[in-house]
């Protein structure tokens, strides 16, 4: 198991309860917006992609994580991932970035491009 | 082959030229003698071949106030650089990329009028580092090295980041600087300053070899030495200092010229013992890993690494310093790096150059913390030639592992006798469940590279995944080559398209040096050229904006080079590591933008490439108007022409 997935399960169960008690996240168009806004200016986009297909880092857009293990995850990551603090992203500006990956379609099955061929076995 | 002994100028010239030609192809000890040249006046030389003034009168007028009067008058009919050029020619050189130097007039003239422009072949660049660049990637896909020529000191300064890349890469390239060593001899001012005392030492810590011959006969049998050296592992670049007054001066000497033959030394074979080891401890590993980086040097090698693989059913990691092993075959599990690391009990390891950060990981995080990643009773057997060369200077010998079983050796020379070593010891345990095991993990290695690239598929900018597909669809089916470097597109190619042959692929830059793409692309898509080999180069842009004038080169010479911009707009990479530091430091995490991103104005490389008499398209930022624009751009690099596309891609 990689170090990414045992900090999520850990930030999953750390933050359990405190999920309970979190106002609902309204995903309207204004938080979208402004959530893509920050993910691009914040620079999220340069490890993750653009619309969070990954890269130099995990492809954050599928299977997005729910929100208090998002959170826990950018406030105390692992890896090279460095923490973002509310200093810096205000929980607001996270909730959106979150509505806005949340928000993403879901990516097309490989078997519908057919650039992307299965490989022959 | 009989010596032959012939006049400078006279009709026999081109016999000698014959000669030292057929000795320089024969290319093996004991297959010819060397060839000899006499000195001569020059008297019978045809009056119309004589060359034309030297410039030095005029320039010396001009720029340094000589008296044009002082010069002496009268006319040079047999040059030393002639001769140089029958060495180039014996030493089996192509071509030479060159920025024009006054330091080295004398050469070029005689490349041009002595030898015709043919084998050397001039190739004109405006940059030195773009000439080394290209002489880099030449020398990868062609198999053997070509020369650069560049000026006295500050060409040479200029040439050096890419002699460096070379140097880490283990490429052979043959570079030529003027000079001139008598200081009674130099034109004051510039010829001054462009002179050094030891021009070697500019570039001495990362050469294998360097040379300043003082006489003709000194030049011949150092240049064969250079390239003798250079191409002999491991392969490292050379410089030989050309001096001026050799190069411009009568041969005048009484003594034969004799250039010595051109031989290729036999690579050197791990010893027998070791390899007997080596093969003990393979065949009863029960999770045996190969990890191979610059291995492979030929064809041949692709073979041979796949049926080592295969007489173990060992999975194989390639870290992309070559064509390795083709990316299809169901030993390749190189997306399963970290886990098979992680688990194996052997390791073979076949010239990695970073052994130890193969077996650990350090974080880029505050303390940087190491950490063993393989476990405490791993073997690791490492067979490199790496063992028999090393300097002190720079950083590219990485940290230090006592391998447990070293074996110096050429990679490649070593996999046969190993492979026979494991035939002698017999099958693994448990060969055929490991096979299956092996197919399925490779299949679902596959599937995983696949599903990831279809996320993003239709994003804007377009995804890289995107990007390298649309490239596949169009030349899978022919002959081609990717030139290129993948770590800036998220190896797709390397997880999505079909390696099976050598020259599909040539690793990066080995110096990491940006500037090294381009006119590496440039000098491998000559060497593909005539060859009906396509070849395909995806292109940073930061890369390109270090040496745009090698798209004047491609469109000068007719280099059919494909390239595809990957334009993500920044250097990339440092985005990440601004970014990282501010939020690190816990300050605006917004600022990563400034002195990283290519924008206000964005670049329109379209524009450039076609200033440049390149044809060119682009931007591209629909994607469904990227698979067009590539099928245009090919049809003009299947006419024999330079063609490029830009698109606006996401960062990797």
């Amino acid at each position: 198991m990689d170090v990414f997935k045992k900090t999520v399960l850990l930030a999953l169960a750390l933050t359990a309860s405190r999920a309970l008690l979190t106002p609902a996240l309204a995903q309207t168009s204004d938080a979208i917006q402004r959530g893509h806004e920050h993910f691009l200016k914040d620079g999220c986009y340069l490890c993750h992609g653009t619309v969070g297909q990954g890269g130099v880092g995990p492809a954050v857009a599928v299977d997005l994580l729910p929100y208090q293990a998002f959170a826990y995850y950018v406030r105390q990551p692992s890896g090279a991932m460095p923490p973002f603090s509310e200093k810096i992203l205000s929980d607001a500006d996270l909730g959106d970035i979150h509505a806005y990956l949340d928000s993403l379609p879901k990516p097309p099955a490989a078997d519908s491009i057919k650039l992307l061929p299965k490989a022959a076995k | 082959m009989d010596r032959k002994k012939t006049q400078l100028g006279g009709p026999g010239r081109r016999g000698f030229l014959k000669g030292a030609l057929a000795a320089g192809a024969a290319g093996v000890a004991g297959a010819a003698h060397a060839a000899t040249i006499i000195g001569a006046s020059g008297e019978d030389k045809p009056a119309a071949a004589a060359p034309m003034e030297p410039s030095s009168r005029t320039i010396a007028a001009e720029t340094m106030g000589t008296h044009a009067d002082e010069v002496p008058k009268g006319h040079v009919q047999n040059p030393g650089s002639d001769f140089m050029v029958d060495v180039m020619r014996s030493a089996g050189i192509e071509y030479v990329s060159m920025m024009t130097s006054s330091a080295l007039r004398g050469l070029q003239e005689s490349i041009i009028n002595y030898g015709g422009n043919k084998a050397p072949e001039i190739i004109v660049c405006c940059h030195e580092e773009g000439a080394v660049g290209m002489a880099h990637g030449y020398a990868k896909m062609a198999g053997k090295p070509m020369a650069s020529m560049v000026h006295g000191v500050v060409g040479l300064q200029h040439a050096s980041m890419a002699i460096y890349n070379a140097w880490c890469d283990r490429v052979p390239v043959i570079v030529l600087a003027g000079n001139t060593a008598d200081a009674a001899r130099r034109l004051p001012g510039v010829d001054w300053i462009h002179t050094a005392v030891d021009e070697g030492s500019i570039v001495r810590d990362f050469v294998k070899w360097d040379d300043a011959p003082a006489s003709l006969q000194h030049y011949a049998e150092s240049f064969m030495r250079a390239r003798m050296v250079a191409t002999t592992a491991p392969c490292e670049p050379v410089l030989i200092v050309t001096d001026g007054e050799l190069q411009e001066n009568p041969i005048e000497t009484a003594q034969p010229l004799r250039i010595p033959k051109l031989v290729d030394v036999a690579p050197p074979v791990g010893d027998a013992a070791a390899l007997a080891q080596a093969a003990k401890w393979l065949v009863a590993a029960l999770n045996p890993v190969i990890v191979v980086d610059r291995a492979v040097h030929s064809q041949d090698g692709v073979v041979q690494l796949t049926q080592l693989a295969e007489s173990l059913n060992a999975p194989v990691i390639d870290l992309y310093g070559r064509m390795n092993f083709p990316t299809a075959h169901y030993l390749n599990h190189t997306a399963r790096h970290r886990s098979l690391i992680d688990e194996a009990d052997v390791i073979l390891a076949l010239e990695v150059g970073d052994l130890w950060g193969l077996t650990n990981t350090v974080s880029d995080t505050p303390g940087r913390p190491a950490k063993r990643l393989i476990k405490p009773d791993a073997k690791v057997i490492s067979i490199s030639d790496a063992y028999m060369y090393s300097r002190s200077s720079y950083g590219d010998v990485q940290r230090y592992l006592a391998a447990d079983l070293p074996i110096g050796g050429d990679a490649q020379a070593t996999v046969s006798p190993l492979i026979e070593a494991i035939r002698r010891v017999g099958q693994p345990g448990g060969f055929d469940a490991r096979k299956q095991a092996m197919q399925t993990a490779h299949l679902k290695m596959r599937e995983t590279a696949r599903n990831a690239a279809a996320v993003g598929w239709d994003a804007v900018p377009i995804s890289t995944a995107r990007l390298c597909q649309e490239i596949w669809a169009r030349i899978r089916h022919e002959k081609w080559s990717l030139v290129s470097q993948p770590q800036f597109e998220s190896y797709w190619p390397q997880r999505l398209w079909d390696f099976t042959e050598y020259e599909q692929f040539m690793g990066g830059s080995g110096g990491y040096g940006i500037g090294y793409g381009f006119p590496a692309a440039a000098g491998a898509a000559l060497a593909c050229k005539g060859t009906g080999r396509i070849a395909v180069n995806i292109q940073p842009d930061g890369d390109l904006l270090m040496v745009p004038s090698v798209l004047w080169t491609l469109a000068h010479h007719q280099i059919p080079l494909l390239t595809i911009m990957h334009n993500n707009r920044a250097w990339h990479q440092e985005t990440m590591h601004i970014q990282r530091m501010a939020t690190r430091r816990d300050r605006n995490p917004e600022t990563w933008r400034m002195g990283t991103l290519i924008e206000k104005p964005y670049v329109d490389f379209a524009t450039v490439a076609k200033g440049m008499g390149v044809w060119a398209e682009g931007p591209i930022t629909d994607p469904a108007a990227l698979g067009p624009a590539i099928d245009r751009a090919l049809a003009v690099v299947k006419s024999g022409h330079p063609a490029l596309v830009d698109v606006v891609t996401q960062p990797r």
